[in-house]
């Protein structure tokens, strides 16, 4: 924290939604295809065509608001924003712009520094994307429409944010909350969720607000954060050498972790917004609203004081669980099966998530199914297999889907639990370790460990460790 | 026989009968088009070829029977409807040599229904003129005066049907287009209610404006052609969902008891006496078939011009910035960058009145104007259509004339765009109100000009006022003359 300013942040995000269809006409929206080959008249802007909504991208709106508290606007318009450019096919990019379909909005972030903080959200509106343009070797340019007339929804944030990381937290818990609701792939490397900051510093406890740089190109968490900062130290640089900041656009470079100035105020748009004559206002009825606020699933903010609260999770190993809706549901279907959340919770963040992350695999595709792997705690709880031979069952069923009970019962992995042939083993240790017998009775306790290790050693891991503690603990105290 | 005597349904009982083919009627078309055009330059594209195929294909379909009602009728329509593999440029340079990868829907339309386009009319550029004068393809000439305007934007459209190069055509209105020019050539034209026709595939001009509209020589074949082209489409949000009726069905209704509404602010002092007097004549023409006349208030009528062309500007602003030459097109490229390229483009590309147009929307809808125009002229529009929707209370239709003036001289009015404007002072508050209404011939001048009667509706009340005109046209024989070509 700088002690002489105050740091102003507002985002504005793009969120792309992963509709099959683009929001004004037909064409698919899939990624990676052939340029151009997902174009017609409409999305091609050739005279003539007109545009038609995709309901679909109505209702992911309706989602994105009530899940970040806005307003549902019952009726909102959709408006044209016009500006040249070759990415841009009809002229003017259809948006919302007095009349958005969401307003009022907030998200609660915490971060170490500033602790627990509420974030507005200006408005939430529904507009088209551009498509993309390609540089070629001899100075020409392409263009690739297949990403025009895209769905994308732009949520704008108060400037509420006072740090860099408080914007990281904002953005963070935005990305998750559009993948939970499964409108946006959260893809940032494909830029299916891309960011724009508006920075400014005051003095502290002035109440209007410094002139603002937007930062362009932000394409990472970290870039974020990094060019955040950099604008920061920018900013006070020149107010301490007695210069102004200019309102203007940046482009924020990456390999080089500076920012350049893209465009000053004065080339600043007038974009000339005005009511799009083609589409119809967009009416959503209360009905709709409540339809879609029942369809909506658990947000990960719920989902994590509820694993706090009712399951006993701590607040780390809920927020590795939450932070994928995917992995919560998996977690949550393990625990249907086998009521033991703590225990469930340690095999998903240590074996499931390692083993995933191993093979390079979704939790989706995991070849461990919650039932296969409540299979396995269920023996873990009812003493069948220790937590160690457990482990050898995970990797079993990982490799061939049979069942833990299949798998202990073809492989004789069953625990021992007959006293007496502990007792034996237990015998036979004490018997073979003298020298560490007479250190633990003279007060070096530590060497349980030692002595529990060599039973389970000495019983391929089938001793029942309990049972092996306890004996161990009555033959050496005498 | 000659073909330019015959209606649609006429054409249609002989090929019924086999009395003709529709090859026959094409070539009869295509020729008639080639004695004449050179005089009345209301083609822009004539399409020979395309259109005789069409005509084979569709005497095979009467051959076999049970076909749409316009198999095998030539057809054209304005150069603003887009058609698949036949070049449409909207009467400007910049689309010059554009084809289209698919067909209005007006144009699917007429083709399911059988008929067989012949060509694409000129107009003016992007449906911006009220005189054809307006056209990268030259000045549409009126049959009935060479030396006159045929009107416009719909001129060629309305040339053509009275020349008899073509029985029928498709144009659009966005502030008059199709029955000023009907009015100007002596023929019927209809302006449907916004949201009647789909505007899928038709160049947008002003798009909460524009709409298609049939031309014909006659009452009827005007409702046929309406029939074939209405009804909803899901490719135009704007277009309507609601029933069509059969239009010649109810055609011969009559009027007998009907109320019929004078709006005051229509008959004004400036009005040429001419037209005063075809008016009168033709009012009291519907006394005597039956209809009760009432003297009505439209208040806002005064605001309508001002209101029309701020809206209409502002939206063609937007909608022709997507020709920048970069997609289709043609481009203008001296090698100095993208900014260069555009401005090389429009400056090559746009003819006069469409910049003027683009400049003045643009200006309209820039920060700091926008409310003291745009949005002003919108709350106007607001006003305007409640004048309408109240007089609708009390009437069953309105009666007014067309134009002030019949078809003023070629270039009397090209360096006075204020006064052009001003010649669509009757036709504009029926755009902005979205009803529906028809002009269609009532008389002629001292000069032999034709002069046009309006006939305004309630929105979707289309078979009504057809109905109105249906009657006066059985009672007079306006429509029967046709110009010495």
């Amino acid at each position: 924290m700088n002690s002489r300013y105050e740091v102003v942040i507002g985002l504005e995000v793009h969120v792309q939604l992963t509709t099959k269809t683009k929001i004004f006409c037909g064409c698919s929206t899939e990624f990676g295809q052939g340029a151009n080959s997902q174009t017609c008249p409409v999305c091609l802007g050739l005279p003539g065509a007109l545009p038609v909504l995709n309901r679909q991208v109505v209702e992911d709106a309706i989602k994105a608001g009530l899940a970040t508290n806005c307003q549902i606007a019952p009726r909102s318009i959709f408006a044209r924003k016009n500006y040249f450019y070759p990415d841009l096919p009809k002229g003017y990019q259809i948006s919302q712009f007095e009349l958005p379909i969401c307003e009022h909005g907030w998200l609660d972030i915490e971060t170490e520094e500033s602790g627990e903080k509420r974030l507005g959200i200006t408005r939430i509106h529904m507009e088209e994307d551009a498509g993309k343009l390609l540089h070629n070797s001899d100075n020409s340019s392409s263009v690739d429409l297949n990403r025009a007339c895209t769905p994308l929804l732009e949520v704008v944030s108060e400037p509420d944010m006072r740090s860099s990381d408080e914007a990281i937290a904002y953005l963070k818990q935005l990305h998750q909350i559009v993948v939970y609701l499964g409108i946006c792939d959260g893809n940032l490397d494909e830029g299916s969720f891309r960011c724009d900051a508006n920075v400014s510093i005051r003095p502290w406890g002035q109440q209007e607000l410094g002139t603002r740089a937007e930062l362009k190109n932000l394409n990472s968490f970290r870039f974020i954060k990094q060019a955040i900062e950099y604008e920061v130290e920018r900013q006070i640089d020149l107010i301490d050498a007695g210069e102004k900041v200019v309102q203007e656009t940046r482009l924020f470079d990456p390999d080089a972790g500076v920012s350049r100035s893209m465009r000053g105020k004065e080339e600043a748009h007038d974009y000339r917004y005005f009511p799009d004559p083609d589409l119809l206002p967009v009416d959503v009825s209360t009905e709709w609203i409540e339809q879609v606020r029942q369809g909506l699933p658990e947000l990960p903010t719920v989902k994590l004081q509820r694993y706090q609260d009712e399951m006993g999770l701590t607040a780390y190993d809920a927020g590795v669980i939450t932070s994928e809706r995917s992995v919560a549901e998996y977690f949550e279907s393990v625990v249907k099966f086998h009521d033991n959340p703590k225990l469930c919770a340690n095999w998903v963040m240590g074996e499931v998530l390692g083993a995933l992350k191993e093979n390079k695999m979704e939790i989706s595709d995991c070849p461990v199914t919650p039932e296969l792997l409540a299979g396995v705690l269920i023996r873990i709880d009812d003493k069948t297999i220790s937590g160690k031979i457990a482990k050898t069952v995970f990797e079993e069923i990982w490799q061939s889907g049979k069942t833990a009970d299949q798998v202990i019962e073809a492989n004789g992995l069953k625990q021992v639990s007959d006293s007496g042939a502990i007792e034996a083993i237990v015998d036979a240790v004490i018997a073979e370790n003298p020298g560490q017998v007479a250190e633990y009775r003279g007060g070096k306790e530590k060497l349980m460990g030692f002595f529990v290790g060599q039973v389970m050693k000495a019983s391929k891991g089938k001793a029942n460790p309990g049972m092996a503690n306890q004996l161990l603990k009555k033959k050496l105290a005498k | 026989m000659k073909f330019h005597d015959l209606s649609i349904q006429e054409m249609r009982q002989k090929l019924l009968a086999g009395e003709t083919t529709s090859v026959e009627l094409t070539q009869q078309c295509l020729q008639r088009i080639e004695a004449t055009d050179d005089r009345l330059n209301a083609f822009i594209t004539v399409c020979e070829e395309e259109a005789l195929a069409a005509a084979a294909v569709a005497d095979q379909q009467l051959a076999s029977g049970n076909t749409p009602l316009l198999t095998g009728i030539p057809l054209a329509v304005k150069d603003i409807f887009n058609t698949l593999d036949v070049r449409t440029t909207c009467a400007s340079k910049i689309l010059d040599n554009y084809i289209s990868p698919y067909d209005a829907t007006a144009v699917a339309k007429l083709r399911e229904q059988g008929a067989v386009i012949v060509g694409k009319l000129n107009m003016d550029e992007f449906a911006m003129g009220s005189s054809s004068e307006n056209s990268a393809a030259g000045a549409v000439h009126n049959p009935w005066d060479l030396e006159r305007v045929p009107g416009g934007s719909s001129g060629g459209s309305a040339a053509a049907v009275a020349a008899g190069q073509v029985v029928a055509t498709l144009g659009t209105d966005t502030g008059g287009s199709v029955r000023q020019p009907a009015s100007h050539c002596g023929v019927v034209g209809l302006k449907p209610t916004y949201g009647r026709v789909s505007r899928y595939g038709v160049i947008a001009y002003a798009s909460s404006l524009d709409q298609v509209g049939p031309v014909a020589g006659n009452v009827a074949d005007c409702a046929l052609l309406l029939g074939a082209v209405a009804g909803y489409d899901p490719a135009d949000s704007t277009s309507v969902d609601c029933p069509v009726p059969d239009y010649l069905e109810t055609l011969d209704g009559g009027v007998v008891g009907k109320k019929i509404g004078l709006p005051k602010e229509y008959f004004i002092d400036g009005l040429d006496p001419d037209i005063k007097k075809a008016v009168d004549a033709a009012i009291e023409t519907y006394r005597q078939l039956g209809a009760e006349i009432v003297s009505v208030s439209l208040p806002h009528t005064d605001y309508s011009v001002a209101c029309y062309y701020l809206i209409a500007m502002a939206e063609a602003s937007s909608n022709l910035a997507r020709y920048d030459g970069v997609r289709f097109g043609n481009r203008e490229d001296d090698g100095d960058g993208l900014i260069g390229m555009y401005q090389q483009t429009r400056s090559a590309g746009f003819g006069d009145e469409v910049k003027r147009r683009i400049m003045l929307g643009t200006y309209a809808l820039s920060s700091g104007y926008y409310e003291a125009y745009y949005i002003k002229a919108q709350k106007v529009r607001t006003l305007i259509r409640q004048d309408f929707l109240n007089v609708f209370e009390q009437v069953d239709f309105l009666l007014t004339p067309i134009a002030p003036t019949p078809a003023f001289k070629i270039g009397e009015k090209v360096n006075d765009p204020l006064q052009m404007y001003l010649s669509d002072i009757f036709t504009i508050p029926t755009n902005l109100a979205g009803t529906c209404a028809m002009s269609l011939p009532c008389g002629f001048s001292g000069d032999d000009l034709p002069i046009g009667l309006q006939l305004i509706g309630k929105p979707f009340a289309e078979a009504e006022i057809l109905q109105a005109a249906y009657a006066f046209e059985q009672a007079t024989d306006w429509h029967q003359r046709v110009p010495e070509l």
